[in-house]
């Protein structure tokens, strides 16, 4: 298990290192280390979005009301400034969580308490929360000059030469390696999702633990509405559109197992990177925008099939420890 | 169904009321109804202002402005309904469905009252003539002026346009490239699309930035696009160097020219359409033929030529600046 994975990454990081050197030959530019932190900088929401969604889908399920859900925090953040001009930024970035988490914690609750398949609960409040959006506007957009400077300045402002936006996007990756590989909980959602009949056995809520995951997810998708809304300062009904699902591509790519059980923080933070490099190269390649198309939906192809061939092993060890206890 | 009765018996009343008194009426004051599409909507406040003007300048003009609370067809067909009942001169209507509403227009025409569309037009049987806020040509134009503008020694320009399959922006697009031989030294260097996302559009103007060094302006003529390229540039810190241009709406583009990330930007002026509007109401009121060929006067606005469906284009978009701007971000 652990050698596959291993090796599931290690392809991945070449397969990035030949795409770089793709495009560095028909633009060297590119691949300057003051483009790539620019490259990665904005793929940080992303990357933000891609390990909540990898820890939902971990557990079994899928949360496709991240964009939504980031499109409505991000709103209430926008009109919240608006109306309180002078609340300082620690403020609006935890209401931006704590938002998130409410959002989250919707979707968590009504696959926990009442089993209802993920995939239509989040389909739903995906709709809701873009609806909600719209009741409190009327579909208005909340513009830039309406915005504080300060509300602008957060995910710009630079420190040791890369932006906040930058900081917050390696800080989660570091918290939620640890916490998928050091803690109890991390654990459950792979025991969770690896086989939910042995979790149970195990004394592992499953349910609750999947209500966890959504919470995450949650978390995550509402800093990164804060994070969008004052990156490009605009924010409306739209923002992020149709983003959820290049989030699910970004975990598959990063060789998350869509049954389950399989996937690492590290796999998420390069399938983001992936995408995010050909997102950010092929407006430079000078590509048609058809084709750009059908080079991503290429890249999840491969993906998907690279993911059944590795997921075809024999068996898979949920818990070390109990391995060697037997 | 109750209201309904009630509205019907006033209707009623209030016809017969008007069929008696319409000859008094007419002599004194022409009254035109401007009819939008909501009520509550800065663009058609705007638009009932210019209205007003054209009505201060014809002198014995009435300027009846209304219109429903929510946007509907139902809701204005109602509208109609009530100014048939009132026997107004004119109907001037910004439609909500080019359809819907004409059974309700033919019969205020049988009834002798000009009817004409603006803005969002009725069906060709629904009304006597349409007026175009502006044309695929003069918008295609003036795109690549705002840019030319700003550029005396020439340049290189991109167009940042919303989807690849978008039908108006195409069009736009492909008249632009039409009249570029017009402006000596002007180089259209690339056309890219950025779906109307912020996200992508905002990575496409990044792209553009690098891989055309010598960029002078940007032309979005779509607000997503245009507001995300005046975010890049200046993120970039490149104010000053690249000129954002297109088409945008005040209210959201007022950041961007007091930023100075975009020198002008166009979108149609809902004062000149109101203004207009009513001149040429009043025109065909007055008894102006409208007929494929036609030309009717509009005032401060110059005039307009009918064409073959009975629709005519006002002008070239407006410019906006920082001359203008804090005027009119609060209207629209």
């Amino acid at each position: 298990m652990k050698r596959i994975s291993a090796s599931r990454e290690l392809l991945l990081l070449i397969a990035i290192a030949l795409l770089l050197a793709l495009i560095a030959s028909r633009f060297p530019a590119f691949v300057t280390p003051a483009n790539l932190a620019a490259v990665f900088n904005d793929t940080s929401p992303l990357i933000l979005l891609a390990i909540g969604q990898m820890i939902v889908i971990l557990t079994k399920c899928i949360d496709l009301s991240v964009a939504a859900n980031l499109a409505l925090t991000g709103m209430v953040v926008s009109l919240i400034n608006i109306a309180a001009p002078g609340l300082p930024m620690v403020v609006i970035v935890a209401i931006a969580i704590g938002f998130g988490i409410l959002l989250g914690m919707i979707n968590g609750i009504l696959v926990w308490k009442l089993a209802i398949p993920p995939i239509v609960v989040t389909l739903g409040t995906m709709t809701i929360f873009r609806g909600v959006i719209f009741l409190l506007t009327e579909g208005k957009w909340v513009n830039s000059h309406e915005m504080s400077d300060a509300f602008k300045a957060v995910p710009r402002t630079e420190i040791f030469g890369l932006p906040v936006l930058s900081w917050i996007a390696i800080s989660a990756v570091i918290l939620f390696w640890i916490v998928l590989t050091r803690t109890t909980l991390g654990r459950s959602f792979y025991a969770a999702g690896g086989n939910p009949n042995a979790a149970t056995y195990a004394g592992i809520n499953v349910g609750r633990t999947q209500f966890w995951a959504f919470t995450i997810s949650g978390a995550l998708a509402g800093l990164t509405g804060y994070l969008w809304v004052s990156r490009f300062a605009v924010a409306y009904v739209d923002v992020a559109g149709g983003f959820e699902l290049t989030v699910v591509a970004a975990c598959v790519i990063g060789g998350v197992s869509i049954m389950g059980g399989i996937g690492t923080v590290l796999g998420a933070l390069l399938g983001a990177l992936f995408l995010g490099i050909i997102a950010n190269a092929l407006p430079v390649v000078n590509i048609s925008p058809f084709w750009q198309m059908a080079i991503s939906g290429g890249a999840i192809i491969i993906a998907v099939v690279l993911n059944a061939q590795a997921n075809r092993s024999p068996g898979r060890i949920i818990l070390k420890r109990a391995e060697h206890a037997t | 169904m109750k209201r309904r009765t009630f509205t019907s018996v006033v209707v009623g009343l209030s016809l017969a009321a008007s069929m008696m008194g319409t000859t008094a009426i007419a002599q004194d004051n022409m009254r035109i109804a401007l009819v939008v599409k909501a009520l509550g909507i800065g663009f058609f406040e705007a638009a009932a202002e210019g209205a007003e003007e054209a009505a201060g300048e014809l002198g014995n003009v009435e300027i009846i402005y209304t219109g429903p609370t929510d946007t509907t067809a139902e809701g204005q067909i109602e509208v109609i309904n009530s100014l048939i009942a009132q026997g107004v001169d004119a109907i001037a209507i910004s439609a909500n469905d080019p359809d819907a509403v004409v059974p309700a227009l033919k019969k205020a025409m049988d009834r002798g009252i000009t009817v004409i569309s603006w803005d969002s037009g009725v069906a060709e049987g629904g009304r006597q003539m349409h007026l175009n806020p502006s044309s695929t040509d003069l918008i295609g134009n003036t795109i690549i002026k705002l840019a030319a503008d700003h550029m005396p020694d020439g340049g290189d320009v991109a167009i940042l346009s919303a989807s690849a399959t978008a039908t108006n922006q195409n069009a736009w697009i492909e008249a632009a490239e039409g009249f570029l031989p017009n402006y000596e030294g002007v180089n259209l260097v690339a056309t890219v699309y950025g779906d109307d996302l912020s996200d992508k559009s905002y990575r496409e103007a990044q792209g553009l930035m690098a891989s055309h060094p010598n960029l002078k302006a940007i032309i979005a003529p779509t607000t997503v696009g245009i507001l995300a390229s005046c975010q890049a540039v200046t993120d970039a810190g490149k104010i000053g160097e690249i000129n954002v241009t297109g088409l945008g709406l005040p209210s959201e583009m007022a950041g961007c020219v007091d930023s100075g990330a975009t020198k002008s930007f166009a979108i149609w002026n809902p004062i000149d359409l109101g203004y207009s509007a009513t001149m040429l109401a009043h025109a065909i009121a007055s008894g102006a033929e409208a007929a494929p060929g036609a030309e009717i006067p509009m005032g401060r606005m110059g005039s307009v030529t009918l064409d073959d469906t009975n629709s005519a284009a006002m002008s070239d978009p407006f410019t906006y600046d920082s001359s203008n701007i804090d005027q009119f971000k609060s209207i629209f």
